[in-house]
């Protein structure tokens, strides 16, 4: 084999037309691979929420009054889904500041690529990781006594919109990421975020236990709308203005941060 | 050929305050090697970046192709490679899987896409390391995988950004030979570097860029007949016959007087030489060492810029030490 063979151009380059589905899944496939060659940093995502579990469910637990007839571990459950994903999601900014800093994004960018696959793929890749960690919490709340009263159909309701929230949170973070450059800034600046969002909500205590003022901003946040709702749903008392009040947020939260997000895709470098 | 492959007319690109580029304009004809040579910051990622639609241009025109890189992108995305200052690889895919990453971007069959890859692993010398993830590789490994993947979709157009940037020399002359096939193979290469001996031996044609402005264009030859000519460089012993063979040696070039000795600009090297040779054995005028200095790249920067080529982020004292050698060519 000679060089001239390998190397040779053709006279001049075939247009590629690019495919946004085809484009999304090659990206999607590259990030999984990623993930099944990382595995710890699956392993250490999924531990911390166990601890969270653990701990809510045998250390503060006894000291929380949740609602009334509902044993703590039901009313938990839900938010510990919520920090779950909430956590997964800041994978989507640090992986995109990760390539960014490696230069991948560069070489996407300058591929004959559909341009907006590159967030699709990778949004859509951690989707699929909060669905495994997802699942995994459910089967770690099981041993512990996790007996939700609601039908399957509810607690599937219930998780599907979690992970759409989930999915609604890539794309914020996705911004983020791309806005710092590098994947441990991503992390740092994502916390101050993050923090506030899941403590200040109905995920871990009832919201009547906070100061007045606190219980405004809590009522009306959005991790506290998707708790509730998803939280409704697997104690088998769907509330339909939470439900609605969610895909609201969450529609809202695509309808803003994709474009913005493909627009900071777009000019980055 | 009606347009050249690579072309920037007046490009201009600021960042906020900062002029990148002032007005730049450069061509690259069908199958040469354009190398863009400057200092860190002269302007030419800036241009690379134009050029491979990362950037759009404040002004001017650039082209690949004839495909203007604004309104016909996703043209010259199709038709070019580009090798980044980094080894843009992912380094938990293997090598393997990423020419199959590649090749899926740019919409080639799976076999296409398996063929292509193996032939370039091999061309790359990466056959063996085929399987094993990238994270596992040395530096040199790295950008000539990188610039595999560059080539998987047999772009004509080839833009390589300080491909040996960080490498031992060892790395560094290995991937010249495999940029050196490559140029063969007939692509059309535009290669930024800011080492001088890369662009003398890489490009068919050099553009100086300083500033984000270009100060000088040409071949390696041409801008090194810009600086004058070859130099004899000669030494006395005794400082006081140093201006009799200066006087003497008038015949044979431009005599130049530095301290210790005597410089003489010539066209001709060998031939000077030895008339230089004859002349003083001719005087009884014994040199304590002689020398013929053909000019480098370096030498070329130096006068078109009056700072070092390394000089980038005015590194004082490696640039005052070169000024000062320098200062020993100018007229005494």
């Amino acid at each position: 084999m000679t060089a001239t063979t390998v190397t040779a151009p053709t006279s001049r380059a075939n247009l590629v037309r690019p495919s946004v589905v085809g484009d999304s899944i090659t990206i999607a496939w590259r990030n999984l691979l990623n993930m099944k060659r990382n595995p710890q940093l699956l392993v250490f995502s999924t531990i911390q929420p166990v601890i969270f579990v653990l701990m809510f469910r045998y250390v503060f637990g006894g000291a929380i009054r949740s609602l009334p007839g509902v044993p703590y571990v039901d009313f938990l459950m839900p938010g510990v889904f919520v920090q779950t994903i909430l956590f997964g999601s800041l994978n989507t900014g640090i992986g995109l500041a990760d390539d960014l800093s490696k230069g991948l994004i560069e070489r996407f960018r300058s591929l004959p690529m559909a341009r907006s696959a590159v967030l699709i793929g990778r949004t859509l890749a951690d989707l699929v990781r909060d669905a495994f960690v997802v699942v995994l919490m459910c089967a770690v709340g099981y041993a512990v006594d996790w007996r939700p009263a609601g039908s399957l159909a509810q607690i599937v309701g219930g998780l599907v919109i979690m992970l759409l929230f989930a999915y609604a949170l890539s794309w914020l973070f996705a911004i983020v990421g791309m806005s710092v450059r590098d994947g441990e800034t991503a992390q740092a600046a994502s916390f101050p975020l993050m923090a506030p969002l899941l403590f200040a909500s109905s995920a871990f205590v009832p919201l009547h236990t906070m100061p007045g003022w606190l219980q405004t901003f809590a009522r009306h946040q959005p991790v506290s709308i998707v708790v509730n709702a998803t939280r409704g749903l697997t104690l088998g008392h769907p509330s339909t203005g939470d439900v609605l009040s969610a895909a609201a947020w969450i529609v809202g939260i695509i309808a803003v941060c994709a474009p913005l997000a493909a627009r900071k895709y777009r000019r980055t470098v | 050929m009606a347009s050249p492959a690579i072309l920037a007319e007046n490009v201009r690109k600021c960042f906020g305050d900062v002029e990148a580029l002032k007005d730049v304009s450069f061509s690259a004809t069908e199958g040469t090697v354009l190398g863009l040579l400057g200092p860190n910051g002269a302007g030419k990622t800036t241009a690379v970046r134009i050029l491979t639609t990362l950037l759009r241009p404040d002004g001017g025109h650039a082209s690949v192709l004839g495909y203007d890189v604004c309104t016909h992108a996703q043209e010259v995305r199709s038709s070019i490679g580009l090798a980044g200052q980094y080894a843009a690889v992912d380094e938990n895919l293997t090598a393997a899987e990423n020419l199959r990453l590649v090749g899926r971007l740019t919409q080639m069959s799976p076999s296409d896409i398996r063929s292509r890859s193996r032939a370039l692993l091999d061309e790359f010398g990466l056959a063996d390391a085929a399987d094993r993830l990238v994270r596992t590789f040395s530096g040199g490994m790295r950008r000539r995988l990188d610039l595999a993947a560059a080539l998987v979709h047999q772009p004509p157009v080839f833009f390589l950004d300080e491909p040996t940037t960080g490498l031992d020399p060892q790395g560094r002359t290995d991937l010249w030979a495999v940029i050196e096939r490559l140029v063969h193979g007939g692509n059309t290469v535009l290669l930024t570097t800011q080492y001088l001996e890369e662009a003398d031996r890489l490009a068919d044609r050099i553009v100086v860029i300083d500033h984000g402005t270009v100060i000088a264009e040409g071949t390696s030859a041409e801008l090194k007949a810009r600086l004058g000519a070859t130099v004899i460089e000669i030494g006395f012993e005794d400082p006081s016959v140093i201006a009799t063979a200066a006087e003497k040696l008038r015949s044979v070039g431009e005599v130049t007087r530095v301290s210790d000795g005597l410089q003489v600009s010539v066209a001709d090297g060998a031939g000077s030489m030895l008339e230089t040779v004859r002349i003083l054995d001719h005087s009884a005028l014994a040199p304590t060492a002689i020398a013929l200095h053909e000019p480098t790249l370096d030498d070329v920067f130096f006068a078109l810029t009056g700072h070092a080529a390394e000089d980038a982020t005015a590194n004082g004292a490696a640039d005052g030490g070169r000024a000062k050698r320098r200062g020993r060519k100018e007229q005494a």
